[in-house]
């Protein structure tokens, strides 16, 4: 399977199982539309290809680009065949538990519009978790993690910040079971930032391998949606807040990361304006919501999001050239050490590799999945988790999905996120359609900017 | 080749033979081997 597409002046030819990347010129481009798979070279250019291209280019140009396109085939990187089906026919994968989302605060000082987890509260009612809980947490986690050294715990909820005495016990108690049992915890930590100081920032910064700093652009775009109680935006609060807190880290290892809804389809301004506050490690991503939700991005407005990606491209690579770049999450992709094959065909891990935790112990299969109780797993005390649960995402590969089979982007997004595809389409295997579109968008600049960077 | 720039070493297959050790972090190819 190819896949080919023009972005930054370049025209991009992806051969999707191979991975390779190829920019061609024109006449190679034009050629790849009247070639099908399977493709079998020929000792010169099939007639009826010279004849259809003849107008445009000489014979001489034609039998070239005919050799080349045969030389790539012949090397594996274009037209090149699937051979993963077979890996994931016998799909036998025995995963072990290498993250946890701990969920330290049912609770938030905000009350952003879009929240998924209900405000805080996950349809639960608001609670914290207990240290108690949080260190049979770190207990489950190293009993079920077999022979694997790195585990992470991502300090989530609600808003972390609440609860933080008992992130720091946690945290401390982990670091010395670590030492105890041979594993290396790394932490990391989402907020909105509103209850940050210099003692949380210091705690932070010696302990947090990475925070992620909830803020959605421009001030009028962020307190649109995102307010507190009262009804007060956070922007004034959190930006000062942000910036030190980016600076006191180097501008490495942190995001400011957003949320772009139907009141803002032209949240490049809003990207935009987080780089000029000075952050260099940025993420907006698309809010996911019921239709019925006047806020939520629905089909009629894939035009004008894949649009906005597009001019973000434009301006990314333009202040990259110019040396002041900053980073975009959704359009980092390593061409050239990628994770392997079997990490791309069987995704994020949630249900079997990573699981959440409820402040009452319980555990789900990831965060989104939290408060359905038909996905509730177990809990930290009982030390065992549902098998069946368990079984079904470790089964579930972009070879499981149908709709995956024929898409070009299945080896960079990995099927998606189970919690969308569950809550829109009822199955964990049936792929979210608008989360599709958005992402081969954002594949196709993501590759682009790559093309960029190394050509221009 | 005078028509064609290849970007990257292509080396999915590869990958798939020796690759799944586990050891990575939990999109996905934003992510790092």
């Amino acid at each position: 399977m190819i896949h080919k597409y023009r972005q930054l002046g370049f025209n991009i030819v992806l051969d999707i199982y191979s991975g390779a990347v190829h920019v061609v010129d024109d006449i190679v481009y034009d050629m790849l539309d009247y070639i099908s798979e399977p493709f079998t070279p020929a000792e010169k250019c099939p007639a009826e290809i010279a004849e259809a291209m003849k107008d445009r280019y000489t014979e001489s140009e034609i039998g070239e680009a005919y050799g080349e396109i045969c030389s790539l085939a012949g090397l594996g990187q274009l037209f090149s065949p699937d051979t993963y089906e077979a890996i994931a026919k016998h799909w036998n994968k025995q995963s072990v538990v290498k993250a946890l989302c701990l969920h330290v605060a049912h609770d938030c000082n905000l009350r952003c519009k879009y929240c998924f987890a209900d405000t805080g509260e996950f349809h639960g009612g608001r609670s914290l978790m207990s240290a108690e809980v949080g260190k049979k947490a770190i207990d489950f986690v190293i009993e079920n993690s077999g022979s694997r050294k790195n585990i992470e715990i991502d300090y989530f909820g609600g808003e972390p910040l609440m609860n933080f005495g008992v992130v720091k016990e946690i945290t401390e108690y982990a670091k010395e079971q670590g030492k105890k049992h041979g594993k290396n915890f790394r932490f990391t930590i989402t907020t909105n930032g509103i209850l940050l100081n210099d003692d949380i920032k210091q705690y932070v910064n010696e302990n947090m391998s990475n925070i992620v700093l909830s803020i959605d652009g421009t001030r009028e775009t962020n307190d649109r949606v995102r307010y507190r109680v009262d009804g007060s935006g956070s922007y004034d609060t959190i930006v000062p807040k942000f910036q030190d807190i980016a600076e006191s880290r180097d501008q490495t290892n942190y995001y400011v990361r957003g949320t772009f809804t139907a009141y803002n389809t032209d949240f490049a301004k809003d990207v935009i304006h987080l780089a000029d506050l000075g952050f260099k490690q940025t993420s907006v991503e698309p809010v996911v919501a019921p239709e019925t939700e006047d806020y939520a991005l629905t089909e009629k407005h894939i035009d004008e999001v894949c649009a906005e990606y597009d001019k973000l491209t434009d301006e990314f690579v333009k202040r990259w050239s110019e040396g002041r770049g900053f980073n975009f999450f959704h359009f980092m992709i390593d061409l050239d050490q990628g994770p392997c094959a079997i990490k791309r065909l069987s995704g994020c891990g949630a249900g079997h590799e990573y699981l959440a935790v409820t402040p009452d112990g319980d555990i789900y299969p990831c965060h989104q999945f939290v408060g359905n109780e038909k996905f509730k797993m177990g809990n930290v005390f009982d030390g065992m988790i549902d098998e069946d649960i368990k079984n079904t995402f470790e089964r579930s590969n972009i070879y499981t999905k149908e709709k995956c089979r024929g898409c070009f982007a299945k080896f960079y997004c990995s099927g998606g996120c189970s919690a969308n595809a569950y809550n829109f389409n009822g199955d964990i295997n049936k792929p979210y359609e608008l989360a599709c579109e958005f992402e081969k968008k954002r594949v196709e600049c993501a590759i682009a900017i790559e093309a960029y960077k190394k050509l221009k | 080749m005078k028509h064609v720039t290849t970007l990257n070493k292509a080396n999915l297959k590869e990958t798939a033979k020796h690759g799944g050790c586990g050891e990575c972090q939990t999109t996905v190819a934003n992510q790092k081997c």
